[in-house]
């Protein structure tokens, strides 16, 4: 009870203060810039590293239980231990969060993007096959765009958690926003300092998440007339 | 000395196990703040799914719930929490964990029972079964599958999130790799990479043992649609 009169009384650290928004702009700009980087980065190689391996796994089935088996293996390694198994190795850079970033996105892409080639009905294989499509014609104009759905899922799951996961980069020394939360705790828990990090941090992940919605919506109009 | 070499000599040192705040003490805390978050986590999460599923309304809040709390970094609620009410310790940590324990906990108690074949739930009300007693009877056996999966979903996610609580000095595994850190990369290689391992290594453990866990809890009969139960619950969690 005497905590919560202690903190009403304490106007040196309000929640949330446009003053050091204002004198701290230019540190809040590069930390969401870097944030925004990174989680770009990540998962756009995470993709160019899932959708072959999801590929794989779809054509060939002996391959799809070994290659969710690794990728979920990977995922289950906590990111922390992740960041430490890389540190030592390639120091204090943005490649060893980025890596920790892309092996955890990579599970949540391959998961998605095989659930979505699985979905194609057998008959639209069987229509393909009589059109004479060959095996990458088929998967380039028949399987990828009908596996849209499923592929955007997978990178948006991918995008919003990877912005959650950067912050935890700040163990290195590249964790964008995390910066901002981590460094107003132990500036004496600077309360404006923290909530402005985690806010912007999930305010990016929603605009991400909106970007890459309304992507899908224009890639696959089919959908939406079904839809409706 | 390459890092390997470093991490393998730290960890054969038996100091570092058995000094206080080393190895030993570390993994007691982990374990315990890890087993009260589930804990609490189950408290909240399974009435609530339970409920949602029992009465068929809310899917849409559970997709919401999981959703949202994907967006939110661990580390904010890890140091938010300390400075409301609920002052700095374990408590913050046990409940900020617990915070994203909750969406597979509540997914998979939803889908659990709105899985459940509704001739069965029609049989168990032609027989006379009042609502509760459906759900205990009926409902609830035919779930177990989904709420194991869910529990071991979320128990592996806490133990691997414990790790971060040792950023705001909450204790666990992770505080071994934070310090290695705060030595420096030529002096803390080794522990950096040392204290990786046994955080892998304790969240693949859990994840091992509960898989088992899973097993034995299922009702044989039930044992065949257990792979279907992980693979619709994960849908509905992504949905």
């Amino acid at each position: 009870m005497s905590f919560r009169l202690i903190y009403r009384e304490d106007p040196g650290n309000p929640w949330f203060s446009w003053q050091y928004v204002r004198d701290n702009s230019d540190t809040i700009v590069a930390a969401l810039r870097e944030h925004a980087t990174l989680t770009v980065q990540a998962v756009v190689i995470a993709a160019l590293l899932a959708m072959p391996l999801a590929v794989l796994a779809y054509w060939f089935r002996s391959l799809t239980g070994p290659i969710l088996a690794l990728s979920g293996v990977l995922y289950t390694i906590p990111s922390l231990a992740l960041f430490a198994f890389i540190a030592p190795y390639l120091g204090l850079g943005t490649s060893t969060v980025l890596i920790g970033l892309v092996l955890y996105a990579l599970l949540l892409i391959i998961r998605n993007v095989l659930a979505g080639l699985n979905q194609i009905p057998a008959e639209v294989h069987d229509a393909a096959q009589g059109m004479g499509y060959g095996r990458w014609g088929r998967l380039l104009r028949i399987d990828l765009p009908l596996a849209l759905p499923g592929i955007l899922t997978g990178l948006r799951l991918a995008t919003v958690s990877t912005v959650a996961l950067v912050t935890v980069g700040v163990l290195v020394g590249h964790g964008g926003l995390g910066q901002l939360i981590l460094g107003g705790f132990r500036n004496n828990t600077y309360r404006a300092e923290i909530v402005t990090g985690a806010v912007l941090s999930v305010a990016l992940a929603l605009v991400l998440d909106l970007l890459l919605a309304t992507a899908g919506r224009l890639l696959t109009p089919w959908t939406r007339r079904s839809a409706s | 000395m390459n890092p390997v070499q470093q991490a393998v000599q730290w960890l054969n040192d038996p100091l570092n196990w058995t000094i206080p705040g080393g190895i030993l003490d570390r993994l007691g805390e982990h374990l315990t703040i890890s087993a009260a978050a589930v804990v609490l986590g189950c408290l909240v999460a399974w009435p609530v799914g339970l409920f949602l599923g029992h009465t068929g309304r809310g899917g849409s809040v559970v997709v919401l719930i999981s959703n949202l709390t994907l967006a939110i970094p661990t580390i904010a609620l890890l140091t938010i929490l300390p400075l409301t009410f609920l002052g700095f310790g374990q408590k913050p940590v046990i409940i900020a964990l617990a915070v994203f324990a909750v969406p597979p906990l509540l997914a998979n108690a939803y889908t659990g029972l709105r899985e459940v074949d509704p001739e069965a739930r029609d049989a168990a009300r032609g027989m006379g079964l009042s609502g509760g007693q459906l759900l205990r009877r009926v409902e609830l056996p035919l779930a177990v599958p989904y709420l194991a999966a869910g529990f071991r979903t979320a128990a592996v996610q806490v133990v691997a999130t414990a790790a971060l609580a040792s950023f705001v000095n909450g204790g666990g595994l992770g505080q071994i790799i934070s310090a290695g850190f705060g030595l420096g990369m030529s002096v803390g290689g080794g522990q950096i990479l040392a204290g990786g391992v046994l955080v892998a290594l304790l969240a693949l453990a859990v994840e091992g043992i509960l898989a088992v866990v899973e097993r034995i809890v299922t009702p044989r009969p039930l044992r065949r649609t257990r792979r279907l139960a992980d693979r619709r619950a994960a849908a509905v969690g992504e949905a």
